[in-house]
């Protein structure tokens, strides 16, 4: 029954050695039969009998604008991670190699849908119209994130891992309550909310209880796991025995596996979770496949822990590469689109590291205010004793200057 | 006498105490083949194998849960959590299962599981890496608390730890992990729960812990150049306190300044004012003073300097307690 020496990614009945595991042999491109693809790696369109209807109103624009959005995200990472390099970011955490992921889920939100991000969603956060400029205070440390969150229906970034799962739950037993989801659609009655996290999160507590809550509401939320293989040096290997989407089965809601790095299929099974879940059949868990392709953060050296092999075989599957084929091949598209697409790049990038350069520190202040809805006697006393403070030490450094 | 850095010093001592007892066990997030995010770990795995330094999956209920199990069986874990601010899903296991089950169990089931966290700010880091939340465990009986400052002690106390029969949160000074010191092998210098008076001195009593001790020392050479006489205690043991050499101390000096990063409100800094007014009460001549974080969330990091006590602030109220 169980070989592990021929050890299938996916199929539960055969299990890695340590061997596997150990060098990060894992075979993690591949992603199953079940996995869910309309742009093969080589970019070329492939019909998908479930999702296809999900996917038709995607024409050459569209595409178009799919491409752009990831081309503008991935130039928006590599700047942060160039700007952590030139010390003007504390630390950067990189969506290198997800960015079908990320913009495909992002896309498909309506704007009445509330998102719930983990730390690595910039591409979902320039889907929600929050500029990356907006995402910097929180890697330079001038903010914990400096978007209203109830106003771009993104909530903050969420570091403590798992942690959003409830959350997002919480929210959509809300939108349950307040009579959003079920009944007729009329395009923007009918709310959903969705739920970002990673690989490694599926192993907390947080998101197992996540599940079940939603599932014991009915709770609109599509659960968008981005199994990016790692989770820093833990491989999947090490949180789970099955595929991850065939988690859902045991918590009696869908789950389904999508090629992360096919931004269409990403799209289409995206907005078929949403509509699920605006219909009052949610919840329903994704698990888009893909892989991190820089280190976990810029702190992090993944070359201690695994292959360059591994990397180099999901190059292959470059998610932006794979648009830009099809663009050519089957739209006939002119460089010139391309050009200015990198040229628009460039002048964002441009943007970001000048606005990088330009951020004010917060004062003082920032660390007493909102700590609570009424003023604490007890933080403004410790405010005016410690600004008193500060004062006085301007002063006296004035007098001896 | 080798010289080492915390971190390095940390991880020799586990070393050690691996060592000597088979049963000792190292698990967590990344510490293996990475060798923890401070690589307090490294090499560990390679040289004890798969089934003593375990890369866990990624949940901290079950680094701790699974710890109490493995020392129902007679091992003795030692849990790594890879940030102070990360402990809070593990924190019902380690209150409700880990500080309880000698008391429960009437000392049928000893509970030696360690449990490792590097805490406090000043790294320039995002949400939850900068915290101090020692008091949180203070205030939880059946656990202990110890905050080592440099890195003979890190060598010396976390073995110290393994061998207690009690469960011990392990606070380590991240900000201090590469500094360097000589460190004695030969022997510890201090048993575990016991506080060290690092530099004597007569005015003003300085007691402090983790990585404001560093501060306070440099406090104390530069109230020296003032003609000040400072006192510093590193206090070490955060539960059960070691107040003996405090009080001692503010007998002869009159003064006590308490120094930390956490937030004053119901903490490790008010036990230990609290006590000394009680034991010391005739001797003091100006009431405990404390310089702490604020009692609020740890800022955005650019605000950190703000937030952290530093030379100044200690020196401050230092002046305020000798002008009392
Ligand atoms: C509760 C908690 N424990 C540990 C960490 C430290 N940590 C940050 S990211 C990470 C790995 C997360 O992996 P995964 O969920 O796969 O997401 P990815 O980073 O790959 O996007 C860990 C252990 C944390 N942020 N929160
Ligand atoms: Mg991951």
């Amino acid at each position: 029954m169980s070989d592990p020496q021929g050890w299938i990614p996916g199929d539960p009945r055969s299990r890695p050695t340590p061997e596997h595991i150990v060098t990060g042999l894992k075979g993690t491109d591949a992603g199953g039969e079940d996995l869910v693809q309309l742009l093969t790696p080589e970019g070329v369109r492939v019909p998908d009998e479930r999702f296809e209807s999900y996917a038709a109103d995607i024409d050459e624009a569209m595409l178009k604008d799919l491409y752009r959005d990831m081309v503008l995200v991935r130039r928006a990472d590599r700047e942060g991670n160039a700007l952590q390099r030139q010390g003007q970011l504390g630390i950067w955490v990189p969506l290198l190699g997800q960015e079908a992921a990320q913009i495909g889920a992002g896309r498909a939100l309506e704007p009445q849908d509330m998102a719930f991000p983990s730390y690595r969603e910039h591409g979902v956060a320039w889907c929600r119209g929050i500029d990356p400029t907006d995402l910097l205070g929180i890697f330079r440390g001038t903010d914990h994130g400096s978007w209203d969150p109830l106003e771009k229906r993104f909530h903050l970034y969420t570091i403590v891992i798992g942690n959003q799962c409830l959350n997002a739950t919480g929210y959509a037993m809300g939108q349950v309550f307040d009579s959003r989801v079920g009944g007729a659609d009329t395009g923007t009655t009918r709310e959903a909310t969705m739920c970002f996290f990673g690989d490694g999160a599926t192993s907390q507590g947080d998101v197992h209880e996540g599940f079940v809550w939603a599932a014991a509401y009915d709770a609109p939320v599509v659960f968008y796991c981005q199994n990016n293989q790692w989770a820093i040096s833990v491989p999947l290997e090490k949180q789970t025995r099955v595929p991850l989407y065939q988690r859902a089965r045991g918590y009696g809601f869908p789950g389904i596996r999508v090629d992360g790095n096919d931004v269409l299929a990403c799209l289409a099974v995206s907005r078929w979770a949403l509509a699920e879940c605006r219909s009052g059949n949610g919840p329903v868990l994704v698990e888009a496949f893909t892989y991190r392709m820089d280190s976990h953060t810029t702190s992090d050296d993944a070359s201690r822990y695994r292959l360059a092999d591994e990397v180099e075989l999901w190059k292959l599957k470059d998610p932006i590469e794979r648009v830009r084929v099809n663009l050519v091949r089957e739209h006939g598209v002119e460089p010139e689109f391309f050009a200015d697409v990198d040229a628009e790049a460039d002048a964002l990038a441009e943007r970001l590291r000048a606005f990088c350069r330009a951020m004010p520190d917060p004062s003082p202040d920032r660390i007493f205010s909102e700590v609570y809805a009424d003023l604490s006697p007890q933080v403004e006393a410790q405010k005016a004793e410690y600004l008193a403070y500060r004062e006085s030490f301007a002063e006296s450094i004035g007098s001896e200057a | 006498m080798p010289q080492m850095t915390i971190a390095k010093a940390l991880g020799e001592g586990l070393r050690a105490a691996m060592d000597k007892d088979p049963k000792v066990l190292i698990m967590g997030e990344d510490v293996g083949k990475l060798g923890g995010v401070f690589r307090v770990t490294d090499g560990l795995q390679k040289d004890f194998g798969e089934q003593r330094v375990l890369d866990t999956p990624l949940s901290e209920s079950g680094i701790i849960g699974t710890a109490v199990g493995l020392a129902i069986r007679g091992y003795r874990p030692v849990c790594e959590i890879q940030f102070d601010g990360f402990v809070f899903p593990g924190y019902d296991q380690i209150v409700s299962q880990l500080a309880k089950v000698r008391f429960r169990s009437q000392g049928k089931v000893p509970m030696p599981v360690v449990v490792r966290i590097p805490f406090g700010g000043g790294i320039g880091a995002v949400e939850h890496h900068s915290e101090s939340p020692e008091s949180l465990f203070a205030h939880v009986a059946g656990l202990k608390v110890v905050a080592c400052s440099n890195a003979e002690d890190a060598y010396w106390m976390i073995q110290q730890a393994i061998e207690t029969d009690d469960p011990v949160i392990f606070f380590e000074p991240k900000r201090r992990y590469w500094e360097k010191a000589e460190v004695s092998v030969a022997q510890p210098p201090a048993p575990l729960f016991s506080s060290r008076v690092l530099r004597p001195g007569g005015q003003v009593t300085v007691a402090c812990y983790g990585p404001l001790v560093k501060t306070c020392l440099e406090a104390a050479t530069a109230a020296e150049a003032e003609g000040l006489d400072l006192e510093v205690i590193d206090l070490r043991a955060l539960s059960p306190l070691d107040l003996g050499p405090v009080f001692e101390s503010v007998r002869r000096t009159g003064h006590l300044v308490v120094v930390s990063e956490a937030p004053s409100e119901s903490s490790v800094t008010a036990e230990v004012a609290a006590r000394v007014q009680q034991e010391c009460f005739f001797s003091l001549e100006a009431p405990v003073l404390r310089v702490t974080g604020f009692d609020t969330p740890y800022p955005p990091a650019k605000c950190e300097e703000d937030f952290l006590p530093d030379l100044d602030r200690v020196l401050d109220a230092v002046d305020r307690s000798l002008a009392w």
